[in-house]
């Protein structure tokens, strides 16, 4: 049982050594294909926390009119917590506002602020749903009330950059899938050839007796090898760069102070996946040109 | 032992290469099939080893029911019969003690087991001496030797034989004929079509005669019967 097994593998291994250039390219086929796959899939996983982590902390402000009174903040806060699915609500002063305005301003420019005679902040209020998904819903009804000014989502920007990484990876998606039937196909053809290359074998096998797996294995072996080295290049390549990227940023994405998934995390991940579709791709596309051409 | 009852072939592309044939040939005989080209005697050889299925008609070979075996069992029937050719089918790259491994390493025997057997079947037909030399480096009729040696290794009840000597000179195929001879004498059944008519009108056998898919002459030890 092991040496037939042994056998099979040798057999497949030569297979893809006699056949050098014809695997040399299908495996191209597979990493290119297993590298953008990849590239997608890191930038899912990053999407994925990100979107998460957004929709938790999810809130928006409502501004009321400037002259409201701080009772009047009260009131429409209290109104605004009756509503249904509202969290909670926070009331930030007209004069908490201008400080938290001053410490972002920093000390030069905030002493432009004190040229007010009168504080000419509105008072804000933070609203944060229950659920995260009604937040336009409970916004729109904020902005009904009598003495709200304007409301706005403070994570309007990162919602849109959201929406650009959603369309990117759907887009990568698509050239996966296309490319990965590419691979397939190549991978087949690869193979096709050796099994035109070996007839005479084959052939010989038929007559004294080999059954039909007996014939089979070196080819899928053939194609599972290819899908396999396919596969190492471009998990190596991402995790390694994915690894030297997350170290540098301090694993934070820059733009948007969003955590990055960690790398080791990610880098098993990618690493399971990447190895599973090259080896089910390669296996795939052995299992089909075999099944056409051999044929007992 | 082989037994056909009215069997007919037709190829897709519409050649009537058999049309009701039937016969019955014993263990331990030594048939001839002989008639003109594209009488149908390639036919009637590869239906034996289930190359082609009838189109109609039943055939048993070593138990087998030829028409009901399964795909996955065309190996088990292969396994008791052994085949030769004209062209020899030896793999170039392989030497003969490794042609012949190669017909044991397909039905999984072990190394050891396999060693042992090349050299029994190999010295069998004479070529100890020669097991680890290429196809290449041996005459027609020393290649044609390992392929009765390799159709051997199975210990086959049966070797079927297409025109074994039809690329060897005279000498070549009485060695070849005497080695067939010696493997009939062991109780081994013989079924070899043939064009060589000294050979068949000398070793006098079995004749079973092919003209237009149909058997038109059965003898025991018939002669050749047709005029080059």
């Amino acid at each position: 049982m092991m040496s037939r097994i042994f056998r099979h593998l040798r057999e497949g291994i030569k297979n893809v050594i006699r056949n050098g250039w014809m695997s040399f390219a299908s495996m191209s086929a597979v990493i290119v294909t297993l590298a953008v796959l990849g590239f997608s899939l890191i930038l899912t996983f990053n999407v994925a926390q990100m979107s998460t982590d957004v929709t938790s902390q999810l809130e928006f402000s409502a501004f009321l009119n400037v002259n409201a009174t701080q009772q009047t903040g009260s009131a429409i806060a209290a109104q605004i917590k009756a509503l249904p699915g509202v969290e909670s609500v926070q009331v930030i002063s007209k004069n908490e506002g201008l400080a938290q305005m001053k410490k972002e301003l920093g000390s030069e420019m905030g002493d432009v602020l004190n040229a007010f005679k009168q504080n000419p902040l509105p008072i804000q209020l933070v609203v944060k749903p229950a659920d995260p998904h009604q937040i336009d819903r409970i916004a729109r009804q904020v902005e009904e009330i009598q003495g709200v000014a304007t409301v706005r989502d403070p994570h309007q920007l990162a919602a849109a950059i959201f929406r650009t990484l959603a369309i990117v990876r759907d887009v990568g998606v698509v050239f996966v899938v296309a490319l990965l039937i590419t691979s397939m196909f190549l991978i087949s053809n690869t193979i096709r050839i050796t099994i035109f290359s070996r007839r005479r074998e084959i052939e010989i096998m038929k007559l004294v007796g080999a059954t039909n797996w007996f014939i089979r294995w070196p080819f899928i072996v053939e194609g599972m090898l290819i899908g396999l080295v396919g596969a190492v290049v471009p998990v190596l390549v991402l995790v390694y760069g994915y690894r030297s990227l997350y170290i540098r940023a301090k694993g934070v994405f820059s733009g948007l102070s969003f955590p990055l998934v960690q790398a080791g995390d990610l880098g098993v991940k990618l690493a399971v996946i990447l190895l599973a579709i090259g080896l089910f791709i390669g296996l795939w596309g052995g299992v089909m040109s075999v099944r056409r051409f051999l044929r007992v | 032992m082989i037994e056909m009852q009215d069997v007919w072939k037709e190829y897709p592309n519409g050649t009537q290469a058999l049309n009701g044939i039937s016969v019955q040939i014993q263990k331990g005989e030594f048939v001839y099939v002989v008639g003109p080209s594209g009488a149908g005697k390639s036919t009637f050889i590869k239906l034996m080893y289930r190359e082609v299925r009838p189109t109609r008609g039943h055939i048993f070979v070593n138990g087998f029911n030829i028409e009901r075996l399964k795909d996955h069992k065309i190996p088990l029937l292969r396994r008791s019969i052994g085949v030769v050719f004209q062209d020899f089918k030896l793999l170039p790259k392989l030497t003969a003690a490794e042609n012949v491994a190669f017909a044991l390493e397909v039905i999984g025997l072990s190394h050891k087991q396999i060693r042992k057997r090349v050299r029994e079947v190999l010295s069998q037909v004479g070529l100890e001496d020669k097991m680890d030399m290429l196809p290449s480096q041996l005459s027609g009729g020393e290649q044609q030797r390992v392929a009765v040696a390799r159709s051997l290794a199975n210990n086959p009840t049966v070797i079927i034989a297409d025109e074994p000597t039809g690329n060897l000179d005279p000498d070549t195929s009485w060695g070849i004929m005497r080695l067939f001879q010696h493997i009939n004498d062991r109780g081994t059944t013989i079924v070899m079509a043939t064009h060589n008519r000294e050979i068949v009108n000398s070793m006098r056998r079995r004749v079973i005669a092919i003209e237009n898919g149909v058997i038109v002459r059965d003898e025991e030890k018939g002669y050749y019967g047709y005029d080059e």
